[in-house]
This record gives structure tokens, C-alpha cells and sequence, in this order.
């Protein structure tokens, strides 16, 4: 397959044979339309357009928590049950790309590559590539990707996360967040943001010392779920054993095949995609504005330091940029 | 456009001693590339499939039992096969000066001896990506 150009737009002949080469999950093809749209390739849109369907039935499973958790290894053991039932899996696996040289090692494949050879399998790495949250930037929309292939269901594995990295339950249907014993006390158990996320909450490495005292801290902290909330599933297994892993299975299948999840797929997505737009975009054009009249972000940041302005005058400047549309708006209407 | 160098790391065959693989993953990581890793025992299928997968531009093989003369090609012929001929190929490891030739015919672009320092391995990375 020929290298593609960095910068180029796709030709309308290419971008229809990229979009049957990810209906048909040919991997490829598929592989150089998920790396388009990891590098914001300037025909990604047309692409993603062109696959985007809001009434997709494909199930997706979020698999978050700290790093060293067994999250690869049960992402692993799961494959190998939806394998053994001749459903086609996909993996987006994310880890951390360095702050300071942008590199990063993907080693989350480690754990699944006795599914290499399989061709009902797809694993794709990613570098989280500055984006905090415990995916990368481009994580949704390579979602949308995987899950107009075949595969069924797709599971998505954020970078170790601690306690505010939320972002996951946004985009997967279900999200299974995996601890293990010793990494603190009941307080932590307690703490507000990734312990409400959960649909599944693992306690992995239950063949550890521990597991009673993280057992009984997350049940404790599960009092308080509200009525109106479903409480969370807890299941203890072991990855290294196979203890619990049964019940993992029948867990997670029964989720997927409940009414209510995945109802509000299509909203959810829609409005996720959109938003995520919003503030690229808005991103992009406030950049342009401000390069317009200082030459460039530099310039900006050159005005400041020479205390011509400050940046909250910088930023003063979008909402007169702002009335200036809406009164333009008004005339235009008047006319 | 956000384009980072790809490039898999991975170990064929029976040979565990993965120092060396692991060490060169992480200088490239450091040059700011994206690694995959792949670790020890693997088939060339898996390496080939992997790499077709991640969709990368490299892959660096390491072997220290001897087997490179049958792997590393091995893995060439199934890229080839699978229509991924121009993901570029390197080894490294326990490889005796006159196997070389025939590994770089077999479609290995180099082949880096004990001794070598990362930097040269980056350059080399570096240059072919420019020219790639």
C-alpha cells in the first residue's frame, strides 16, 4: 500500500476505497484509517462522515484503573470469551506518550499477543499524545472507526489512571474499572470521580494480601449509591488464577444484553463527537484570531512580557469579536 | 498534522533474552517516537500481523539464539504476503558479519551488531523515515 501524504487530501476514489476497506475490516486499510484520524489527517472528517451512523448496535467496553492493575489481562481473558463464542473483538489500548519527547511505549499488546495471529481480533495501540483524561485526542473517533468494522464488541483500555480520569465512561457503554489490594485505605475508596464511573468495579489479584480490607472498602463506600443509580457489580478474580473470571464474564455479558445500556448510545455519541468539535475547532479559530493581530501566539505572548497587554485583555478582544458577529447577524436581517 | 514515527519492537522465536530489545525500545521512546512492543516468543505471523495492525513505519527484530537467518526473512516473505512490503525492516543481535548480506537481500535495510550505540540506530530511523 502506498505511503499517504501528510498534508494532501485524499482523492474521492481513495477515500471510498479506505471506507470499504474498514466496512470490511480489511486490516490495512483499516490500520491507515485509524492512523489518519490519530494524525488529524485532513481527510479524517470525510472519512468519519462517511462511516458515521447513529443507530450502531456495536457494544463498547470501557476497561479503566491504576497502572500495573491487570487491565491488559483481563482485556486478555475477555478476548479470549468472546473468541470462544465467534465474535470478532477489537482493542483500542492507550498508554502515556512523554511529556517531553512526545514518544512513548506501547506495551499493552504484550498482554494480547496470543490473539495476534488471530484474524477476529484487532488490537490498536495509542499514545495518549498530550491529552489528559486516560485516552488520547483522537480515542473517540478511532472508536467510531473500529466500531463500523466488524467487530463486535470493541473494548477500549485507558492509560494507568488515578482518581479523576473520568473521560472513558463517556465514550464506551460500560466501564469496567479494575484495583487491586494495597494501594491505600478506605479514604481513598471514598473520593469522588473514578469510583463513580463504574459499571463493574474488579477487584483483581484477589490471590493478593488485601483483597478482604478493598473488598469490604468498596462495598462500604457502594452504601451511599443512591437509589436512582444502579449499583455497581463488585467481583473479586485473580487474572494469574482464573478465580472470579467466570463471574467477570457473566457480569459484563448481562450488562450488554440489558435494555438499558447502550440505550442512549446514539445522544451520547452524538453529543460527545460534537463537543469534542466544539473546542477544536474553537480552539483553531481562536489561535487564528489571535495570530491575526499579534503575527502569531508568540507574538501575543511577546506583547504581554513587554506589557502592552495582559492576557485577559487578549481574551477581552474574542468578545468584542463576538458582538461584532452578532450585530452583523442583526443587520443582515434587518436588510 | 500530528505524524509520529511508529515502530515495532519485537522478539521472534524461542530466544527470552529481551535486554537488548527493551533497551533500543526505550532510546526510541525517548527520540519521541511511538513503540510498540510487542515482547518475547513470537511468531512471525503475530510480528507481521501486529505491525499491519499498529501501522507502523518500522520493525526492528532482535535475536541472540541464531535463528536469524530463518525468522528475520520469515518475517519479510509474510509483510511481502500480506501486502506490507514497505514497512521498513532492521535486526539486531548475535549476528555473525557473513549472514548479513543475505538477511539485507532477504529485505533487511540493516542489521546492528553488539556494540552499536542507540544514536546510530535512531539516525538511521531518522534518515530512512525522511527519505521514506
Amino acid at each position: 500500500m502506498a505511503q499517504i501524504s501528510p498534508d494532501v487530501d485524499l482523492l474521492p476514489s481513495e477515500i471510498d476505497s479506505f471506507i470499504i476497506d474498514v466496512r470490511e475490516s480489511r486490516p490495512r486499510g483499516l490500520a491507515r484509517v485509524l492512523s489518519m484520524v490519530e494524525n488529524g489527517h485532513p481527510s479524517s472528517s470525510m472519512i468519519l462522515h462517511s462511516l458515521y451512523n447513529p443507530d450502531r448496535q456495536v457494544k463498547t467496553i470501557g476497561v479503566t484503573g491504576p497502572p500495573g492493575a491487570g487491565k491488559s489481562t483481563l482485556v486478555n481473558l475477555l478476548i479470549d470469551y468472546w473468541r470462544k463464542l465467534n465474535r470478532k473483538v477489537g482493542v483500542i489500548a492507550v498508554d502515556p506518550s512523554s511529556p517531553f519527547s512526545g514518544g512513548a511505549l506501547l506495551g499493552d499488546r504484550v498482554r494480547m499477543q496470543t490473539h495476534a495471529s488471530d484474524p477476529g481480533v484487532f488490537i490498536r495501540s495509542m499514545g495518549s499524545r498530550g491529552h489528559l483524561g486516560g485516552l488520547s485526542g483522537a480515542t473517540r473517533d478511532a472508536l467510531e472507526v473500529l466500531t463500523s468494522a466488524s467487530y463486535d464488541p470493541v473494548l477500549v483500555e485507558t492509560v494507568g489512571v488515578g482518581q479523576a480520569e473520568v473521560e472513558v465512561a463517556s465514550i464506551a457503554d460500560i466501564t469496567l474499572l479494575v484495583l487491586v489490594p494495597g494501594l491505600g485505605d478506605e479514604v481513598q475508596t471514598m473520593k469522588a470521580g473514578i469510583m463513580e464511573i463504574a459499571d463493574v468495579i474488579v477487584l483483581n489479584k484477589a490471590d493478593r494480601p488485601g483483597i478482604e480490607q478493598l473488598e469490604t472498602a468498596v462495598n462500604a463506600s457502594l452504601e451511599f449509591v443512591d437509589d436512582r443509580t444502579v449499583r455497581p457489580r463488585v467481583i473479586r478474580c485473580s487474572a494469574q488464577t482464573g478465580e472470579g473470571i467466570d463471574n467477570l464474564t457473566s457480569a459484563v455479558d448481562s450488562l450488554l444484553s440489558s435494555e438499558v445500556v447502550g440505550q442512549d448510545n446514539a445522544k451520547r455519541r452524538t453529543t460527545l463527537i460534537l463537543n469534542g468539535i466544539i473546542r477544536e475547532k474553537g480552539s483553531d479559530l481562536a489561535k487564528k484570531i489571535i495570530s491575526e493581530k499579534y503575527g502569531s501566539i508568540n507574538g501575543a505572548i511577546d506583547s504581554v512580557l513587554s506589557g502592552e497587554t495582559t492576557p485577559y485583555m487578549i481574551g477581552e478582544m474574542f468578545t468584542g469579536f463576538l458582538e461584532g458577529i452578532q450585530e452583523k447577524d442583526n443587520g443582515s436581517k434587518q436588510d | 498534522m500530528d505524524r509520529r514515527i511508529r515502530i515495532l519492537i519485537g522478539k521472534p522465536g524461542l530466544d527470552g533474552h529481551d535486554r537488548g530489545a527493551k533497551y533500543i525500545a526505550r532510546a526510541l521512546r525517548d527520540a519521541g517516537m511511538e513503540v510498540i512492543y510487542t515482547g518475547i516468543r513470537q511468531t512471525p505471523e503475530a510480528i507481521a500481523n501486529a505491525a499491519i495492525q499498529e501501522d507502523v513505519d518500522f520493525i526492528g527484530l532482535s535475536l541472540l539464539s541464531g535463528a536469524h537467518n530463518y525468522l528475520f526473512p520469515e518475517v519479510a516473505r509474510l509483510l511481502q504476503e500480506k501486502g506490507a512490503a514497505d514497512i521498513i525492516l532492521f535486526g539486531g543481535g548475535v549476528i555473525p558479519e557473513e549472514d548479513i548480506p543475505a538477511l539485507k537481500k532477504a529485505g533487511f535495510k540493516a542489521i546492528f551488531t553488539p556494540g552499536t550505540a542507540a544514536s546510530e540506530v535512531i539516525d538511521f530511523i531518522q534518515n530512512e523515515f525522511q527519505s521514506g
